[in-house]
């Protein structure tokens, strides 16, 4: 194990270690408040010394690391099949990493600000701050234990630690009636998805032999197995990366604290689909029909999220929603071919998603309320905020120069080539899906960011509130911070330096996908690109133009009939509940009673059928002495029959 | 006599000498002290085994026996039947011998703190004593009369604890509840023995002896009695394991025990089954059980995603908890099911995993149900305003049954599902799949679990808990937590010595 690999296995060694410190500290105030302040301050230090423990360490392996390493020992090995314990690093890994371990560190120092007892909240409430802040950091150290695993198993285990970070953090305020069902939706839909990873796990590392992602790469899986298995992948990408259909639980997941949306939006959870799918790209590459899957189900939750975003009032649901949208761009990508392109969006994406949820958390906390009727006006009490939004949003449409302009170029130029040039492992028409989807979707996007920017900033204020005010600098530090790469990011997609760097770290095997940049970097500017500017221009035009009209009415009045369909997201949600979680509550049913009537029914019975018959058989030899003795007689008789009988014959 | 002959009859004599002594001692409290000094000695030397491993065993003839005890004890007992007194540890057994001793330490130390009501303190640890004697004999016991003696000696103590400390009350419903729980618990399982008895002369009377390692492997017997001794022996611990639809009785009476019979019955009673099908049915009938395979697999499922259905209806909080039992063992018969190294090692890690997950949930069930006298989960609500450490033990242990990866469910259960993947075809890839659903619906009634007793507002029994714990509970329930991780990040704990067994046990199966 040299320099690098070490840090690689530090990554999430160190978060882990401060989560499982952080959650040996007293939950909540016991006696004197100093207590509490104790143990507040230490969850605070652990929570954020290891969040930049990891940022630095991310940082250093990103410098280190001159080429793809691996290191694994083996974990156990059950009955012939080898489970390894082990990283395997490359540019892409490195990248995502520091992505992970920066929005964490902002989102820790962030909480200890949005979670703390305000002016206004109740004297009881009490937020718990110390196993909040220890499950950030396992969420952080699941996440990165994704990042880097080198095995299918330890990268499962990672996978679903962060399904179990998600459903706690969701579930900590206390105070939100919704928010245990939440939690709980988003395990379950999540752990549904699950099923199938788990299952196209196993259908690799049998066929493997290993579940050592090398080896699994390396090994020339059959046709047919490949094909299930990747199939069966996708059900778990979909689960973690809400893509339709198991995007339902993503909006939901607002009950959690803001910050947690930003974590799971941003730089976990979602994330870890997709980065999923671009480890193991080489298998996706070769089973068309995956891809082909995939493009069907990127395009549609594409849509999807866009459209329900137009017609949230919930602030966090629009983002929510865009999330979905934006991570259906990146699945796009990954079905055309282009994990280089998908990986740049996660990227881009994290830094503006973090940034707007951040933002969106000091709207909330100056407001107090979520929702978007109740706010308007704020843009010139809060400058700050407001500027870092319009970046945010500005970023999230792809107006140039910012950077998701430059990322979703990448992926639009990726559809555009499969679609017209036939580029790419995936079937032409997988391309023009992939495509016209993006491009709706960059005018639906650019509607309802232009939406949100007017409806929460401009016209008058819909609550007359006294002071609405930019956050305090522990809450600001963290959006300005994350502002920075939100605008610029998408630059580095140009060949230089950056790309220079991350060329260097290419797979021995020139073939291999996981390299992040081409060597022409990212950036294709041709003049396709005026179609999504004209588009964004379009979107936001329409949106500005509603708005003109009346400014005290909501753009989505122009929805029309629309508006109730997309603000329940299709009824999805209802589907869901009429197909799946009635149908198994009812079978819980049957099968209880089928089993206390039937199963211990047939056992009571035999007891009870038993008993009687004792019972009976008992009655039978209560007689009285004339029919005793007439029955002994009897008895003595037919023995004596039969002995002679018998013994007559013999 | 070797040092490991001398700790395999220290295992067993010295849980048998601390019950007599506890029985001798005079003052409650002071016999309490003894029993649980007996167990924690016993524990020590149940450790102890592993040492000088791989010492005990001859490579004798051509082929070795494919059962090679690190130690064994083998001397005449009653000559005159030829029944002897043939004991011996291997990886196999290992494991569960240590969960045992473990798990009666824990609860004999429990019951220190804390005594049901219903009876003396002396009488219930000298009972988890004698139950301790059982089931250990039964892991070590490597003559078929003997295994069938020890899996009964458990049946009376057992059934005594469940009608003796068992229950909620004294009222006279309650006390009828927990009487005909334990009578059920003990018919049934009656009846499984009954079928062991026949099943174990079935084959000692067709292969002429009673020696396990000799008998491992088929031993000349012929397909017809294969068949025959399997189906028996298979029926009578599916009754122990228990497989589903002859569960029934496991429902009652784990719901009916105290906390300490409902910890050992749910740890490493039904462990007795599992292991009896590995050790006696699988090893000596090999062909009965390929040939009997795809019933078991699923019956096996069956139990899985009935179990885990019959949870996602369940109100009560022991009962659900008893049910999953159902469910989980499912997995282990799975895993048994498939017939190989990886479906066999998957389930001696989910039996040890369950032990350990199931034992700490009970445990947290009965402190529950200590505190607010009431299991029903519609009185229950709002642990985690309360009572936040319980509250955080129970998700915990919750998280840990639903099979989290990098906890000890998550081995066996998988392991389980990726062994029916390796054997393919139609039928266990559909099992395969039908067991990953199962594992997603396990974790549905663990989370609804979780949702009903430790999210929402305090229902009025639980808005009076303190917020701490005693002392007692933090010593019996931090070993579980501790071995709950280690296991899942270290599963080479359980299965580094359990694999040249398994692979010995594979290879006389092919």
């Amino acid at each position: 194990m040299n320099t690098t690999t070490l840090l690689g296995a530090l990554l999430p060694a160190v978060p882990l270690v401060a989560g499982l410190v952080g959650l040996l500290l007293p939950p909540s105030p016991r006696g004197a408040a100093t207590e509490q302040d104790t143990a507040r301050r230490v969850a605070i230090g652990l929570g954020v010394a290891g969040a930049a423990g990891a940022l630095a360490l991310a940082v250093a392996l990103l410098f280190v690391l001159n080429g793809p390493a691996e290191a694994s020992t083996t974990w156990i090995d059950i009955g012939g099949l080898t489970v390894t314990l082990g990283v395997r690093l490359d540019g892409a890994a490195a990248l995502v990493a520091v992505a992970v371990a920066a929005v964490a560190l902002a989102v820790q120092v962030y909480s200890t600000g949005y979670l703390k007892r305000g002016p206004h909240d109740d004297v009881d409430v009490d937020h718990r701050y110390p196993p909040y802040a220890a499950q950030i950091s396992l969420f952080t150290a699941a996440m990165l234990l994704v990042v880097v695993s080198g095995d299918l198993i330890l990268l499962l285990v990672g996978w679903e630690v962060m399904g179990l970070c998600s459903y706690l953090l969701i579930a900590h305020d206390r105070r939100l009636p919704e928010a245990p069902a939440a939690a709980m939706k988003a395990f379950l839909v999540t752990r549904v998805g699950d099923v199938g990873f788990l299952l196209g796990i196993a259908l690799l590392g049998v066929s493997a032999g290993s579940f050592r992602i090398a080896d699994v790469l390396a090994h020339d899986h059959g046709a047919g197995t490949l094909t299930a298995a990747c199939l069966l992948l996708l059900a778990g990408v979909a689960g973690k990366s809400a893509q339709f259909p198991l995007h339902t639980w993503l909006p939901d997941a607002m009950a959690g604290p803001t910050p947690i949306s930003a974590l799971i939006h941003a730089a976990t959870m979602v994330a870890a689909g997709v980065y999923a799918v671009t480890r193991l790209f080489p298998l996706f590459a070769a089973t068309p029909v995956a891809l082909a899957v995939l493009g069907v189900m990127a395009s549609v939750t594409l849509l999807l999220g866009a459209l329900a975003a137009t017609a949230q009032d919930d602030i966090k649901r629009v983002l929510a929603w865009s999330t979905v949208s934006q991570i259906g761009y990146m699945t796009g990508a990954l079905a055309v071919g282009s994990p280089p392109a998908a990986l740049f969006h996660l990227l881009t994406h994290a830094a503006f998603k973090a940034l707007l949820f951040l933002a969106a958390g000091a709207v909330i906390h100056t407001v107090g309320s979520t929702l978007m009727s109740r706010m308007g006006g704020l843009r010139h009490a809060m400058p700050v905020t407001f500027w870092c939004t319009v970046v945010g949003l500005g970023a999230l449409a792809g107006v140039p120069p910012l950077s998701g302009f430059w990322s979703k170029e990448g992926v639009l130029a990726a559809a555009e080539g499969a679609a017209l040039h036939g580029d790419g492992p995936a079937p032409a028409w997988v391309g023009w899906l992939v495509w016209l989807a993006a491009l709706v979707g960059v005018a639906v996007t650019a509607w309802y960011a232009t939406r949100l920017l007017l409806r929460t900033f401009f016209g008058a204020t819909r609550t007359p509130l006294a002071h609405p005010h930019d956050p305090p600098a522990v809450l600001r530090w963290p959006v300005l911070a994350l502002a920075v790469p939100a605008a610029l990011l998408g630059l580095a997609g140009f060949p230089g330096w950056f790309s220079t760097q991350l060329r260097r770290t290419r797979w021995v095997d020139p073939e291999a996908w996981s390299d992040l940049m081409p060597l022409g970097g990212l950036i294709h500017l041709t003049p396709t690109v005026l179609l999504p500017l004209a588009l964004l221009l379009v979107g936001a035009a329409l949106a500005w133009a509603g708005w003109r009209r009346d400014a005290e009415a909501d753009p989505a009045a122009a929805l029309g009939p629309l508006r109730p369909v997309f603000a329940r997201a299709f009824r999805l949600d209802d589907v869901q509940h009429a197909l799946v979680v009635r149908p198994t509550t009812a079978l819980g049913q049957a099968a209880r009673a089928g089993d206390e009537r039937v199963v211990d029914g047939a056992v009571l019975g035999t007891g009870r059928a038993a008993r009687a018959l004792g019972g009976g058989l008992g009655a039978l030899h209560r007689a009285a002495l004339p029919r005793a003795a007439a029955a002994v007689l009897a008895g003595a008789l037919l023995i004596g029959l039969a002995a002679a009988l018998i013994g007559g014959a013999a | 006599m070797t040092f490991g002959e001398f700790l395999l009859v220290a295992v067993l004599a010295l849980p048998v000498l601390g019950a007599l002594a506890v029985a001798a001692t005079p003052r409650d409290r002071a016999a309490r002290v003894v029993g649980t000094v007996a167990a924690a000695l016993t524990l020590v030397a149940a450790v102890a085994l592993v040492a000088g491993r791989g010492m005990g065993w001859v490579a004798y003839g051509a082929t070795p026996p494919a059962v090679r005890p690190w130690h064994a004890v083998d001397l005449p007992w009653v000559p005159g039947l030829d029944l002897r007194f043939h004991l011996g540890v291997d990886g196999i057994s290992w494991p569960l011998v240590v969960l045992t001793a473990l798990l009666t330490l824990l609860c004999c130390g429990y019951s220190l703190w804390r005594v049901p009501a219903g009876g003396s303190g002396r009488a219930l640890v000298a009972l988890l004593l004698v139950v301790e004697v059982g089931i250990l004999g039964t892991f070590l016991a490597l003559d078929l009369v003997l295994f069938f003696l020890f899996f009964e000696v458990i049946l009376l103590p057992m059934y005594a604890i469940i009608v003796g400390w068992g229950g909620d009350g004294a009222d006279p419903a309650a006390v009828d509840a927990r009487r005909r729980a334990g009578r059920k618990f003990a018919l049934y399982t009656l009846f499984g023995s009954v079928l062991l008895l026949v099943g174990v002369y079935v084959v000692v009377a067709a292969a002429g002896t009673a020696d396990i390692v000799a008998l491992t492997g088929g031993a000349g017997l012929s397909r017809g009695t294969q068949l025959a001794a399997f189906t028996l022996l298979a029926v009578a611990f599916a009754v122990k394991s228990p497989l589903w639809p002859l569960h029934s009785w496991l429902p009652d009476a784990h719901t009916q025990a105290p906390t300490v019979g409902s910890v050992l019955l749910a740890g490493v009673l039904l462990k007795m089954g599992t292991y009896g099908l590995v050790r006696v049915a699988v090893g000596v009938a090999p062909e009965g059980a390929r040939w009997a395979a795809p019933v078991l697999g699923v019956l096996a499922v069956a139990a899985i995603l009935v179990g885990s259905l019959i949870c996602l209806a369940q109100t009560e909080l022991k009962r659900l908890i008893a049910y999953s039992s159902v469910g989980h063992m499912g997995f282990v018969l799975l895993g048994v099911a498939t017939l190989t190294a990886t479906g066999i090692q998957a389930a001696l890690i989910g039996n040890v995993a369950h032990g350990i997950i199931t034992g700490l949930l009970f445990f947290l069930a009965g402190a529950i149900k200590d505190r607010t006298h009431t299991g029903v989960l519609s009185e229950l609500s709002g642990l985690r305003e309360t009572a936040p450490r319980l509250s955080g033990l129970l998700a915990f242990a919750a998280v840990a049954s639903l099979g989290l990866p990098g906890l000890a469910g998550f081995w066996g259960e998988a392991f389980a599902v990726v062994a029916a993947v390796e054997v393919g075809g139609a039928l266990w890839l559909t099992l395969a799949v039908l067991a990953a659903l199962g594992g997603a619906l396990t974790a549905a009634y663990l989370l609804r679990l979780l949702r009903r007793v430790t999210h929402g507002r305090p229902t009025p029994a639980v808005a009076g808990l303190r917020p701490g714990l005693a002392g007692a509970e933090l010593v019996a329930w931090v070993p579980l937590v501790l071995l709950a991780l280690a296991v899942g990040l270290a599963p080479t704990l359980v299965l580094g010595v359990a694999e040249a067994p398994v692979e010995a046990l594979v290879g006389v199966l092919r």
